[in-house]
Order: structure tokens, then sequence, then C-alpha cells
């Protein structure tokens, strides 16, 4: 509504200047910008938030606007249509708005690209040097251009949209342990540091003013001194991110300067509106119950603060546990909510940052826990998009505001005894405070440790946005203040910004590693608390471990319980744990090797034992070594017994809709995101479909192993490489084999659903305990040298490119093997991450875990038996084995189906497969047995099926993405 | 007297300040309900937050030497000493006065010892499945915390025994700050 009203106005005001900006079309956005008039600013800079600040909100908005001034549209084109139809109309006016906001986005973006060219550069300067100097340019160009300053800072939208987006960020990602173990010496420099610094400027300024260094012109007395000691000394959120997290201190010492600038909120907030109500009433009608009053409104505003971010952390986490059917919006509730909680603190003039710090340090172990995957990567990624584009807006436009000569003052005494009591105070107050914590600190913060602190505790734009604010009417010496606080905050942020890194380097400041724990370290780590509080307990203290023991318990207990899904509640944090490094090393196995296949060495980051197995050559040896326990599938947690039968029918159903895709959705994404197939990937698929053939003749020969002779040939010709590796293997795979029997209880139980099947459990069992025989270590690695070497095979070579898809899909997603991991998992990725992360740890365990053996022939036999047997003409050894399993078991449909569909397609390569089933089936006492065992993978393929828990589900999905 | 020259004697052992040492013995004293001068499992036990902490056996038999079912107030000290902060002017001590109690090396074998039931110097899978069994809840399977036990382990180890010994446990830690999370600022 307002957007039309203003557009409204826009379209009147402007109808002069519309032609005007008309020949300034072809001038660059901010030459535009400029060109727009002065009085239409207002009404951009106010939009800005709305488009970028929220997701919701701007949503919201653009789905209203364009139907709003679409009738306005029609009216001013009438305006000035004058006479007849024209063809191009020029309709600056109603796009004016958005489009300035975007150009503005488009500018900072491009900057942001620009700076980041050289490496080299943007070392050594702190890009946000770069971007203030670039609102300088930036604004002096907009000053020439159009003799005015249409655009500065503006309070408001400083504060409603830009630092909430920045805050919320830091809030959200808050690394919450760290933050609580530190939160005395944070608190204290937050409150007793600012405070120091606030009082100490302000009454030095004005004792230097007394002695007549500051000019006569600055007319202000001690009031207006303290008020502005106490806007200036507030350390900023925004700058110290934007600082310190290109110089990499350690941990403790930036979560240190971190807190303080962002708990400093609540002591500025009070400093700021007490003085600014002793200035507007006078000095003289201050009594001492009004500084009493002062202290209870610090109180207030502090405590209240915290405590309105924690409430909306609580309502946040509480909805997140049942946004489980419209994952959607999840993100949604997170952005609104933490939003939410700094506007309720704005509206009750509480410390609006101290809310949103809470709130987000508050809600995020529960949402974090509650929200999918998919959800965490939107948060995360929106939240960084929109704290760095927010940054980006905020240091542009301090440097645009600077140029505005109109705004400010100029009093060499003034900034030159401000800047030296900022520095000089904040050092002795950093030096005081950590004497006085090193009392108490379990690590003493060292003197290099204080000189850093001294030396971040940077100002920026929330001082200089305070003093923007000022009234004139009441802060005569508003001008002048306003040009301290700019060279100040210039100063903290260029010089000191600058600076910091070389100094840091030069005081050798431990660096932060930026390291993911590894499992061992999460262990141990969890050990350790254990067993300090245990000896604090002993000890009879009381201390720390005691304190945090004890909220654990009653997190646990009450909290927990409260706000966790049930699903997740019954989840361990150590589990937890354990699937995030396995994710984390399922997609860095991916990201490295972009095949995996053929990278000659991998290396999971966490496993400090990578350089222990220099001979690994891919992906099957490397988690046949040390895979056996690597559970790499996130699905597993459904192993847990007791969990739902229902459940396990809702995934089977999914998963079974996922077995008969494969192939159109393979087909689609594969032209939608691979309109070209280069020729390296033509020769992955070729390769790939060798290996596969090569399988199919492995899994021939396996079946009939008394016939050793039959292998002898293509099948030695790759393995003796791997041989060594795969010889001493079977120690190994008997710990694999300790975890079948949870595969195969898991059968029976779902058996109820099929006709019953007679020597299931034999057959399974059969298939592990040829693995455990001394032939099947050779076996298994024939299929992958044989692809590697080469060998060509004539029913591989020739199949089009479509046959060779269709094929694809079917035996990756049951043997997946190392092909389809390399070649085609690394494309996955853009397309879903999440997704491609579960496919790819599924492979991966795959590979891994006990099933993995029977999957080659279970492909096989799929394929093969497929084309066989629809067209009717093969009745031999593999209908009789389908036969029994197939008819009512959905897994066995699926092929015939699918088969089916793709007749006409397949025709070639089903002549072919034929030649080599006949040839295979000749000797009729192994087709027999082979019917046992190709009853088994049906057998077992149901198990995975209907089983989520097993890790054959994203496998069997998979080949939906390729 | 005993009790004054004990101190003194402590003191001299390893460098706890007297206050400390002063709290502690009333601690000490509070603690040993047969009055005996000594603390035996039952005295431990009977502290209630232990009961609720997962380790809490695993840490008061730490406290026994082997073989022994009383525990005096200098292995009562001996045993504390280990969480001890590491003071800068201990760090670059003279090397001929021995380890120091609350060194890093110490404070990562006194976790060891937690692990290995066996005092065969290596943890084993199934010691680390106790230990985890132990902090987990009992909604995990044993089967889940036996991928997470084989996973820890493979990391861990590196000669392939598939076990941790303490030199493949130091250097699975050797980047936490063990200093810092295995010690406890004992009051002054």
């Amino acid at each position: 509504m307002r957007g039309l009203s203003l557009l409204l106005f826009i379209t009147v005001a402007n109808e002069a200047t519309t032609d005007l900006s008309v020949t300034g079309a072809s001038v660059p956005p901010e030459l535009e910008v400029s060109a727009a008039p002065a009085g239409t600013s207002p009404v951009a800079s106010r939009y800005v938030p709305e488009e970028y600040g929220h997701p919701g909100i701007a949503q919201a908005r653009s789905a209203e606007e364009p139907a709003a001034p679409s009738t306005e549209d029609g009216e001013s084109s009438h305006q000035h249509g004058g006479g007849g139809y024209r063809i191009v109309q020029w309709e600056w006016s109603y796009v004016q708005t958005p489009y300035i906001i975007a150009s503005w986005l488009l500018v900072a973006s491009v900057a942001k690209i620009l700076f980041h060219f050289s490496q080299r550069f943007t070392t050594a300067v702190p890009e946000s040097c770069m971007l203030i100097l670039l609102g300088l340019v930036l604004g002096a160009v907009v000053l020439i251009a159009s003799k005015k300053q249409p655009y500065q800072l503006d309070p408001g939208l400083f504060f409603l949209f830009l630092l909430p987006t920045i805050v919320g960020d830091a809030g959200y990602f808050m690394p919450a342990r760290l933050f609580f173990d530190n939160l005395g010496a944070i608190l204290m420099y937050a409150v007793v540091g600012t405070l120091w610094n606030a009082f100490c400027t302000g009454f030095c300024l004005y004792g230097v003013k007394m002695a007549g260094v500051i000019d006569e012109k600055v007319n202000a007395g001690l009031m207006d001194f303290l008020l502005f000691g106490a806007l200036i000394s507030a350390v900023d959120p925004v700058a110290v991110i934007a600082v310190f997290e290109e110089v990499h201190v350690n941990e403790t010492l930036f979560i240190i300067v971190f807190g303080e600038s962002l708990l400093n909120d609540a002591v500025t907030v009070v400093l700021y509106k007490v003085y600014i109500s002793f200035v507007e009433v006078g000095p003289g009608n201050v009594y001492t119950a009004d500084y009493f009053k002062g202290i209870a409104s610090f109180l207030i505003v502090s405590i209240g603060g915290t405590l309105v971010g924690l409430i909306f952390a609580i309502i946040l986490a509480f909805v997140t546990r049942f946004t489980k059917n419209v994952r959607i919006i999840e993100p949604l509730f997170i952005f609104l909510l933490v939003y939410l909680a700094y506007l309720t603190a704005e509206l009750f003039s509480l410390s609006a940052i101290l809310s949103m710090t809470f709130c987000g340090i508050g809600c995020n172990k529960y949402v974090e826990a509650n929200i999918s995957q998919k959800s965490r990567t939107t948060v995360k990624y929106t939240m960084k998009t929109l704290a760095s584009i927010a940054e980006t807006i905020i240091f542009i436009f301090l440097g645009i505001s600077a140029v505005d000569k109109s705004k400010w003052a100029w009093d060499t005494g003034l900034v030159v005894s401000t800047l030296i009591f900022i520095l000089v105070f904040r050092a002795v107050g950093v030096a005081g405070q950590t004497w006085f914590l090193n009392w108490f600190r379990l690590v003493p913060l060292e003197k290099i440790d204080q000189v850093v602190m001294s030396y971040g505790g940077l100002r920026g734009a929330v001082a200089f946005a305070l003093v923007v604010l000022l009234d004139k009417e009441h802060v005569k010496a508003k001008d002048y203040f306003v040009a301290t606080t700019i060279v100040v905050v210039f100063f903290t942020v260029m010089f000191q910004g600058l600076t910091i890194k070389p100094l840091v380097k030069w005081l050798k400041v431990p660096r932060s590693t930026n390291r993911k724990p590894t499992i061992n370290e999460e262990i141990h780590e969890r050990a350790f608390d254990h067993i300090l509080t245990a000896v604090e307990d002993i000890a009879g203290l009381n201390g720390y471990h005691h304190w945090r023991d004890k909220w654990e318990q009653f997190d646990k207990n009450y909290l927990s319980k409260l706000l966790l899904r049930k699903s997740v509640y019954h989840k361990s944090e150590l589990w937890e744990a354990y699937q995030k490094i396995n994710i984390r090393d399922a997609i860095s196995v991916i990201d490295q090797g972009g095949n995996v296949l053929t990278s000659a060495r991998l290396s999971l980051p966490s496993m400090a034992s990578r350089t222990s197995f220099p001979e690994v050559t891919n992906v099957t040896n490397y988690l046949r070594e040390n895979g056996s326990g690597v559970c790499l599938d996130l699905q597993v947690i459904d192993t847990v017994p007791g969990a739902k039968i229902e459940e396990d029918l809702e995934t089977h159903h999914v998963l079974v809709e996922n077995l008969y895709k494969p192939r159109r959705q393979y087909q689609s994404h594969y032209s939608r995101h691979f309109m070209t197939v280069g020729e390296k990937e033509r020769q992955d698929r070729e390769v790939f479909q060798r290996n596969m053939h090569n399988r199919l003749e492995s899994f021939k020969s396996t079946r009939y192993k008394r016939h050793k002779k039959d292998r002898s040939q293509k099948k030695r010709k790759g393995s003796d490489a791997k041989e060594q590796d795969t010889s001493d293997k079977p120690r190994r795979n008997v710990s694999w084999q300790d975890k079948d029997p949870v595969v195969v209880p898991m059968a029976p139980e779902e058996d109820k659903h099929d006709p019953p099947e007679p020597d299931k459990d034999d057959d399974v069992g059969i298939t592990f305990v040829a693995r455990k025989a001394p032939e099947t270590p050779k076996e298994r690695p024939k299929s992958v040298p044989a692809a590697l070497d080469g060998c060509q095979s004539p029913v591989a070579a020739p199949p089009s490119p479509t046959c060779g898809e269709k094929n694809l899909p079917w035996k990756s997603g049951m043997g997946s093997l190392p092909p389809c991991v390399s070649v085609e998992a690394t494309k996955i990725i853009p397309i879903d991450l999440q997704q491609a992360w579960d496919q790819s740890i599924s492979s991966l365990e795959s590979l891994a875990s006990p099933p993995e053996p029977q999957h080659p022939r279970v492909s096989a036999v799929s394929s093969l038996g497929g084309p066989v047997w629809t067209p009717a003409k093969g009745k031999s050894g593999a209908g009789s084995g389908s036969n029994t399993g197939s008819p009512s078991s959905l897994q066995f449909k699926f092929p015939t189906g699918k088969e089916d569909e793709e007749e006409g397609t397949l025709s070639q390569r089903q002549q072919e497969m034929q030649a080599l089933m006949s040839s295979l089936r000749q000797p009729p006492p192994p087709a027999t047995q082979s019917a046992g065992k190709r009853r088994n993978p049906c057998v077992y393929l149901r198990s995975l099926v209907t089983v989520p828990p097993s890790g054959a589900e994203p496998q069997s999905r998979k080949p939906t993405q390729l | 007297m005993f009790t004054v020259l004990n101190q003194t004697l402590l003191c001299l052992c390893f460098p706890v300040s007297h206050s400390q040492i002063t709290r502690l013995y009333s601690r000490f004293h509070s603690l040993d309900k047969g009055e005996n001068g000594a603390l035996s499992r039952e005295d431990f036990q009977r502290i209630p937050e232990l009961a609720i902490n997962p380790l809490g056996d695993r840490i008061i038999n730490a406290f026994f030497p082997e073989g022994e079912d009383q525990v005096n107030f200098r292995g009562f000290m001996r045993t504390l000493a280990h969480f001890r902060p590491v003071e800068d002017n201990e760090k670059n001590k003279d090397p001929t006065s021995g380890e120091p109690l609350n060194s890093r090396a110490n404070k990562l074998l006194f976790a060891f010892r937690l692990y290995d039931l066996d005092r065969d110097d290596k943890i084993s899978r199934d010691e680390l499945l106790q230990v985890l069994r132990m902090m987990v809840g009992v909604n995990i399977s044993d089967e889940q915390l036996g991928s997470i036990a084989d996973r820890t382990i493979q990391e861990a180890d590196t000669n392939g025994d598939m076990s941790i010994s303490f030199s493949e446990f130091t250097k699975v830690l050797e980047k936490v700050d063990v200093e810092q999370k295995m010690s406890i600022r004992f009051l002054h």
C-alpha cells in the first residue's frame, strides 16, 4: 500500500525528470542512480532492506508490488502518452526503486569480485578498506554528477535491516561452547571495558576542551562529550567481523573481541539514551535518582534483551520441531523468528543486538538438529550471503557518507585528541581488565593477546549511525562529532585493519587452524569433560565444569525433550558427530577425486593414518582396507531396532518409486545439465560399460566357481596387481561379517509381504561365505582392473549412448562400483548437494559393507535376466531363478517392466547379452545352482529395499540422479 | 602435626599452593568416613555427582594404584595434580627435575588409562566400545556404536594392529589443547 502511494508520488513528481533520465539510459548504473531525482532517494533506501533484508518480506513485497503499480503504470503511461500508441515506452518511474537497489547490490558485488582478482592484494588489504575507498569514489562521482549527496548511511536503514543481517549471522553461527567458556571475560570487556572507555574518553575530551586544545567553535559541554564518548567507545561488531575474519587469530582471542563487540550493545544503548535525555533536559536538571535510573535501565535493557532473545529461541526451536512436512519453509522460520527477536527487542527499546545474538546462540543447537540437511545448507548460505552483502553495503555507504561535506565540520584538535584517547584508553582498559581476569582464568591471556585485543578495538558503522541520529537542536556540536566519528571509523577500519595482520604475524599470535574435529577428538574431548567434572566433584569444587554438567543434565532432561524432534532426541550427539564426519569425508572424497577411480591416492582428511595406505588405488580397495567399519550411510540411523514399520514401508515405497525412475530421470537430468558430452566423459562411459561387461563375465565365472579353468583367461588379466592387496583383506572381511546379521534378520520381517522364499537365508549365507572363500578376493579386483586395462569387448564398445546410459543406472545402482562414484557422482553435486552426498556416501558405503559382494550379481542378473526372459526367449537358468522370487516381489518386477519399456533400444544389446548368456548357460547343473543364487540377490534386494537402513536405499536411488 | 609435615612434603614433591592443599585436605577428610586417613572406593562412591557421571567409576579407579583399594592423601593429591593447569614457568623448567604430573603427556596418560582397562598400553576395540557405551545413551545400537569404534580406531591406528597405543593416542590428539582441556582451576 505504501509502495503504491509512494509510486504515485514518484510518478507525479518525476514527470519532468523522466525525460532527463532517458538521456542517461546508457550511463552506467551508478550514474543513472545519480540522475534520479534526489527526492526519491529516501524511498529507494527505505526499500533496500525489504529487498534483501528479508527473503520472506521481500517475497511478499514483490508479490504485491507488480499487482499494485500495474494500474498505476497504466495511468502514468496515459499521462505522458499524449497521443496514440507508443511502441517503446520509458517506464523508469515504475522500476526505479528496485532498479536502484539492484544496481547498488550489483555494484557492491562486482566490487567484491574485482577485489578478489588479485590474491596477493587481498591478503594484504582487507576488503573493508577497499569497500570504503570504493564508497568514497562512488560518493565523489555521485556528488559531482548531481551536486547533491542523496545517499548516505541512513540510521533507520542501518539499524532495521543492515545490522540485523550481520548480527543474525553472527549469533546463529556463534560457536556456543567457545562463547560460554569465555563468557566471563567477554562480559567483563563488554560492560566494564565499554563503560571505562566511554567515561574516560568523555571526561578527557572535556578536559582537553577546557584546556583549549579543542576549538571554541565546538560548542559542547560535559554531557555532550560524555555522550560522544559513549557512542565512540563501543567496539563495533561489523568492523570486527570484517577485519578479524581475514586475520584468523586463534579462537579464544577472536571470541573475546567479537563477543565483546556484540554484548557491549546494551551498554552503548543505555549510555546513549541516558545521555541524550540528560542533554535534552539540560545538565542542570539531572538528579541523583536519574543515575540510578540509568543503572536500572541498563539492567533492564541487557537482561530484557537477552530474555527476549531466549524466548524467541525457544519458540523457534519448538516450531522447527513440527516442520517435517513443510521442509521448504524451514529456513524461512529461522530468518523470520530471529529477525522478529531483533525487532521485538527494538520495539521495547531493549538491546536488539543482545536479543538477536542470544536468540541465535540459543536456538542453534535445537534448530540445526531439527531441520533437514538441505535447510541447514540453505540457512547457512542465505545468512552468509545476506550478511556479506549487508557488510559490503555498510562499508560502501560509510565511504559515500564521508564525501558529503555539508554534514560535517572539522576540528583538528577534537579529531586528534579523540583518536589518541580512544587508543590509549582501550589499551589501558584491556591491560587492567586482563590483569584482573587472569586471576581467574585457566589459561591466562598473554601480553600478545592483550596487544591484539587493544589494537582490535575497531569502531564502525554503529558509532556512525548513532552519531548521525543525534539531534542538532540539542547537540550543537553534532557536525564536529560526525566528522570525528568518520575519521575514527576510517582510521580504525583502514589503518588498524590494514596493519593488524602484519602485527599479528610479527607478534606470532597463535592462529586458528580452522580444522574440523576428528572423531577421536570428539570422543576424547567428551571424555575429558566427564573426567574434569568428576574430578571437580571429587575435589569438592563447584567449578565451571560442575555447572556445565548440571546445565547439560537439565538440557537433556527437559529442554531437548521439549525442543527436539523425537527422532532426533533419541540420537546421541556422538552419533551425530560421527555422521557429520562421515559426510564430510564422503564429500571431500568426491570433491578431491573428480575421478576417484583414477586418482592415484585417496585420502580422507580426518584420517590421520591415511599415509599408511600408499597403495590405495581406488575407492574399492581403499574402502576395503579402511572401510569395514566406516558406515558412510546416513540412513543407518533407521536401523535402530524399533524403528516403526510404517516408516519402513514408507521408505520402501519411496524406494520402489525411485528404483523405477532411474533411466528416465537419468536421461532428463543428463540432457539438462550435461548438454554436451565431452570426449572425456564419453570415454569414461565406455570404460564404464566395459567395466560392466567384465563384471558380468566375472559374475558368470563366479557362479560356476567349480569350473575354475573357465575363469583363468580373462580374469587373470588385470587381477595380478591387485591380488597382493586383496590377499590380506580377509582378516577385515571378518569384521564385515559381524554386521551381516543386521541385514539378514530384517529380510524375513519384510517377507511377510512377499511369497515365502524357501532358502533365502541360506542364499545370503552362501554369498557371504563365497566372499570369505580364498578365491573371492581375486574375483573382485578382477572387474576393476579389467576395466582399467581397457580390454575391448565387442559388447561394450558399439552400443549407442542411450543404451549405455540405460545400463549405467542399473548397475551403478546395484553394484555402485567405483566408476559411478567417480565419474558420475561428481556431476551430481551441482544438481543437488544433499542427494549427491547421500548417494555418494551410500555408494561408498556399499563398497565397504557386507552386502556388496552380491550387488554385482544382482545387477548382472537383472540386466541379463531382464532382456532374456521378457522377450520370452530365455526360459532357461535365468528364468527359473527369477521365477521363484520375482512374480510378486516388487523388485523383480521392475527390471522386467523396465526392460519391456526399453526393449526397442535395447534390442541390439539384448542379442549380444543373450549370446553371452547362452554360452554361460550351457552347463545345466551350475544353472540350477545359480538359480538358488539368483534368488538370493532378489531376496537381498528386497531386504535392501524394504529395510531402509541397510544403506541400499540411496544407492538404488542414485541412478535417478545420473 | 602429621598433616603439616605431609603438606610440606607434598609441596616439595610437586608444586601445589599451600591454600590448595589445606582446602583439599579438608575435603579429603570430609570424604573419609572411615576416619582412617585413607579413602576407599565406597568413600568415592558416596559422592552423589559421581553416581551420574558416565565415567565416574573409571575415574574412581584411577585414584587407586593397581591392586590397592585404599588411597591416602598423598595418592589423592597425586591424582588430582594431573589436573593442575600448566604454568608458564613450568613449561621451560629444566628437564632434570623430571616430568611434572600435570604435563601434557601425563594428562593424556591419565585419560588413556581410563580406556585401557587391562593396562596393556593399548586401547582395543572392546575397551573403546565399553567407554563409548558408557558415554552414549541406550539409544544407540551396538552396531552403530561398533561403527563409531571402528572408525575411531582406524583414524588413530597407524601401525595396523587395530588398537590405539599411547603414542597413537597422543598423535591423534596432538592438535587438541590438552593443557587447557584437561585442567581445572583449583581455587587459591
